[in-house]
């Protein structure tokens, strides 16, 4: 009866200890942390969906509330003139969510350009919609147009075989598009 | 055995992975170049030392017959600490390392020392002995790194160090290449020491 109760506390103790180290770590990493992906990960990511901006991407974001949610607005100025916007938006892909980034020229209500920040999907299949031939045909593209893949119907030239893949990067497209006029109003008013 | 064997131990004579053969799949798989051989080693180091240290701390508490989950809470605790630290810190060896960060809990070095060794003897030579099998691995990994970076790759830690006209053995940095280098490093190791031995 004494060894049950001093392996049940032992190892209760431990991991306690070790719950409570942890967390408090990833706490106080935690700023750190977001710092470093949006350097690392986004970073270079924006700079390709705001090609052309002249200011830093980084430093010149915001963060903002559109219908209970937090959105991180990346604002792209020509001559400190706000040029273009970019924001992430999620849907789901083949093997799990993906994040895409989708950047809007302010005044000609064009997009920039699509890059996807994360996926999920299969090497060498999904994974190619990350890569220039999908990405590029984005750019310059009126926000109007139908964006699903030419498969239902839409304008936008999915990968064969990829066809879940490229119907969550369209998706995620349609979602940032839908968002578009609540954030314009946003930034119009600040 | 004096404390400084039990540091010096680790690297030579029960060097992982090549004598103390356990720990192969990291080995393997991180040792595409020299930089994330050695940015894993580094990270093994920190693990094995501090797991060494509480498990040895604790050896006389923790019950035998919760032994191996009582190591797996504490050795998991330093890796996430170690993937925590290394997002905070040094983002791009924790792009390239990935996902065998967290796979450092399973690697059989660390839980084979505590329970070989750390379970049954003091904190400080428990620390010697994470300290040196960990550098050795370090030396080990860095060392495979840098052959298959050099010859599949014609750099060194990213600089070119090959002649201009070298066509690089892309196999070296794949499957095929790593376990041929494995294979040769271990061939001749064995054969240094027996033939010190003789």
């Amino acid at each position: 009866m004494r060894e049950i109760i001093q392996m049940i506390v032992v190892l209760s103790v431990i991991s306690t200890v070790c719950g409570l180290a942890l967390s408090g770590i990833r706490n106080m990493t935690a700023e750190r942390i977001e710092n470093q992906v949006l350097m690392n990960v986004q970073g270079p990511k924006v700079k390709l969906v705001l090609e052309g901006a002249d200011n830093d991407l980084i430093t010149d974001r915001k963060k903002i509330k559109i219908k209970g949610k937090d959105i991180l607005l990346f604002i792209g100025k020509k001559e400190d003139k706000p040029w273009a916007i970019a924001y992430e938006t999620i849907s789901g892909g083949f093997g799990g969510d993906m994040k895409v980034m989708v950047g809007y020229d302010l005044k000609k209500n064009k997009l920039t350009g699509v890059q996807i920040i994360e996926n999920k999907e299969t090497p060498g299949v999904g994974s190619r919609v990350t890569e220039d031939p999908f990405t590029k045909q984005f750019k310059g593209l009126d926000i109007n147009i139908n964006f699903a893949i030419q498969k239902d119907g839409g304008k936008i030239d999915g990968i064969t075989g990829a066809t879940y893949s490229s119907r969550g990067v369209s998706e995620a497209i349609q979602k940032s598009i839908a968002l578009l006029p609540e954030i314009k109003k946003l930034i119009q008013k600040q | 055995m004096s404390l400084l064997r039990e540091f010096t131990k680790g690297l030579w004579k029960d060097i992982p992975p090549f004598r103390l053969v356990l720990g192969l799949c990291p080995t393997l798989a991180v040792t595409k170049g020299a930089e994330t051989g050695l940015g894993m080693g580094l990270a093994v180091i920190f693990v094995l030392t501090c797991s060494n240290v509480l498990v040895s701390s604790l050896r006389k508490i923790i019950p035998r017959q919760v032994r191996i989950a009582s190591f797996i809470v504490i050795i998991a605790s330093f890796v996430v600490m170690v993937e925590l630290l290394s997002q905070a810190f040094f983002y791009t060896i924790y792009q390239s390392l990935g996902i065998f960060i967290p796979l450092i809990v399973v690697n059989c070095i660390i839980l084979g020392r505590a329970e070989a060794f750390a379970s049954r003897n003091g904190i400080v030579a428990s620390a010697l002995d994470g300290l040196g099998i960990g550098i050795g691995y370090t030396i080990s990994l860095t060392v495979l790194g840098s052959i298959r970076e050099i010859l599949g790759k014609g750099t060194l830690f990213g600089a070119d160090v090959m002649w201009s006209s070298f066509r690089p053995f892309a196999f070296m940095v794949e499957a095929p290449g790593a376990f041929i280098s494995l294979g040769i490093l271990l061939a001749i190791m064995n054969s240094i020491s027996s033939s010190s031995r003789s």
